[in-house]
């Protein structure tokens, strides 16, 4: 028989309470989202209380489901249309300014680097404030809409490239360049097939980072959008969530979330066959979303 | 092989000049783009705040010489934070506290769950990790939607509550409750510091721990004299990784109370930034919460790039 004070003082005794945190923790966090989803196949209006199973949100209502309303499937596309630009211009431009960054001494790339990191714990929405006055105020050519959302967005994004691109830069060194260059390589050439092959990993890290959080971004896109047109999935959730919606706006929470694991599913087992055999990448879940 | 590729080397002087060259060919694009969408429009909030409001169109009228600037759209939001006129008084401490609050819960549930989780090694680490990360790839607005539909007045917590109706249970849990709000904001940020913290701890060398045991430190003492001073820069860094957006957000309240009861500062930039005539007091605002921001911010760039932390 074992008091509390022998159970307490045992070195060999299962963690319980971190492992009823971490459960209660995933209970919390994962719960109320998986409720959100099941309530977006109700047969009836109500988003408490469940009326039975149906997709009438999803395709069968004829004015009412997502795919008959013009407003939601606009916001959904619209979404993946700015998730996929912002990454087309985000990725190549982190990627170079991370090589650029990290083979040129001296104070002003130190500042750029310093600059960027800023822009990652920047709060969001004075960058969205700045931008919508430049936007509005200035004649510029490149008006509110998807113009402004992507250029918004980029530069909200470009820190997650450029940070996992320098970490994966230190962490494989210069000796193979410095090897291909040895052996008769020009730079660039050493560039682009010795370190861009060694950097691939962290290249497509950072492409699904940067896809699945712009297709969650709010704050910028809600300012710099032009009209109803140019709001994409989170902003028509903001817009209507607290003005009796019907289980719609769940069915269009979820297509954009089924979206999401879908892109982080097939990204996650793209990163293992990419990084297959690869011992100096962190092959597990955690080198993939960058620990950031 | 042709003959060219078995040619001498050019020589390696201009083949260092070639690469030195080269870096900042890279990096020019991105900080060109930093530069000008960036630190830009920052000066354009500031031309802005010392401008000019257009006495009849009641629109903001940016100036651009800083010697012409005109303080008194800033003087007039620093005027009215305390003191009788002190509208915006309680929107900032409300933030402060809020921020506080919610940052101090995320630590709390945050720091056991990533120690937990870099401790433990086998194959459920992976799908645990996994689904830890799980909430920061689903949309924020819709983590805030599936609160709204659970805090409804007939919604599943009021049911919960009542126990089956055994009890009769109608909390307003979505007007006006700080406390829903502050829950919210943990709820909604906490999965921003669990991974930062699982990167540092996962990092702590094991052997050091052992140590302290072995040494005879018990299982407090080990962790209050080795682990946390061990893991305190990451922590740091955890926590202002989170509490630096949760300074700007609007939303959360918005969604979770829309009562100015639970306003924060963010409220009050997101409520005069789209009012004709307010668009400078917008800016002032913006350049508050920056003033606050930027030392925390700072402090951070330290951490990150002296390498003690991976972000």
């Amino acid at each position: 028989m074992r008091g509390p004070v022998a159970w307490w003082n045992d070195p060999w005794r299962p963690p319980r309470i971190l492992v009823g945190v971490t459960a209660a923790y995933l209970a919390w966090s994962l719960i109320p989202v998986l409720i959100a989803v099941i309530f977006s196949f109700n047969n009836g209006r109500s988003r408490t209380s469940w009326q039975g199973f149906s997709t009438r949100w999803y395709w069968g209502d004829a004015t009412k489901s997502v795919w008959h309303d013009a407003a939601l499937h606009t916001a959904l596309l619209q979404t993946l249309k700015l998730g996929v630009i912002t990454t087309l211009v985000t990725v190549p431009l982190g990627v170079m300014f991370a090589i650029g960054i990290d083979r040129w001494r001296g104070r002003l790339p130190a500042g750029a680097n310093m600059l960027m990191l800023v822009s990652f714990v920047l709060p969001e929405v004075l960058l969205a404030v700045a931008l919508l006055f430049v936007v509005t105020s200035l004649s510029l050519p490149i008006g509110l809409g998807t113009g402004a959302q992507v250029l918004g967005l980029v530069t909200f994004q470009i820190a997650y490239p450029a940070v996992l691109v320098r970490a994966r830069l230190a962490t494989i060194g210069t000796q193979y360049e410095e090897a291909a260059m040895d052996l008769g390589a020009s730079p660039l050439a050493a560039l682009r097939r010795v370190t861009l092959p060694l950097l691939l990993p962290a290249i497509f890290a950072s492409i699904v980072l940067v896809f699945a959080d712009v297709i969650d971004d709010f704050v910028l896109v809600r300012y710099l959008s032009s009209n109803s047109s140019t709001e994409p999935v989170s902003v028509k959730i903001y817009n209507t969530a607290r003005a009796a919606p019907t289980p719609a706006l769940n069915a269009l929470a979820a297509l954009l979330l089924f979206a999401a694991l879908l892109a982080i599913t097939l990204g996650y087992l793209a990163y293992r066959r990419i990084t297959r055999g690869d011992h100096t990448a962190d092959r597990g879940i955690a080198g993939f979303a960058g620990e950031a | 092989m042709t003959l060219t590729e078995v040619a001498p080397q050019p020589a390696p002087q201009s083949k260092r000049a070639r690469a030195s060259l080269l870096g900042p060919a890279l990096a020019l694009p991105g900080i060109a783009w930093l530069l000008l969408f960036f630190l830009a429009p920052l000066y354009v909030v500031l031309a802005i705040v010392f401008g000019r409001t257009d006495p009849i169109f009641r629109t903001a009228v940016p100036v651009w010489n800083p010697l012409q600037w005109n303080p008194s759209q800033f003087n007039y939001v620093l005027g009215r934070i305390v003191g009788a006129q002190g509208i915006f008084g309680p929107a900032l401490l409300r933030t402060a506290v809020y921020v506080l609050l919610a940052g101090l819960l995320c630590l709390l549930i945050a720091f056991p769950v990533a120690y937990y989780v870099a401790r433990l090694s086998g194959r459920g680490k992976g799908l645990l990790l996994a689904l830890l990360i799980a909430p920061f790839w689903i949309s924020y607005m819709m983590r805030m939607l599936a609160w709204v539909n659970l805090l409804q007045d007939d919604g599943l917590v009021n049911r919960l509550l009542s126990l089956g109706g055994l009890f009769d249970v109608r909390v307003h849990w979505l007007t006006g409750q700080p406390a829903v709000v502050v829950l919210g904001l943990a709820y909604g940020y906490v999965a921003y510091m669990i991974l930062p913290l699982y990167a540092g701890l996962d990092r702590l060398p094991q052997s050091t721990l052992e140590a302290a045991r072995d040494l005879g430190a018990n299982r407090v003492a080990s962790f209050w004299r080795v682990t946390l001073p061990m893991c305190l820069p990451t922590i740091v860094a955890a926590v202002l990784l989170t509490c630096l957006p949760m300074l700007g957000d609007y939303f959360t309240s918005d969604m979770l109370s829309a009562s100015p009861k639970t306003a924060m500062v963010g409220n009050l930039i997101n409520d005069s930034v789209q009012s004709p005539g307010q668009t400078g007091q917008a800016g002032a605002l913006v350049m508050l919460v920056l003033l606050v921001a930027v030392l925390p911010m700072f402090y951070y760039v330290r951490v990150t790039s002296r390498g003690d932390v991976s972000s």
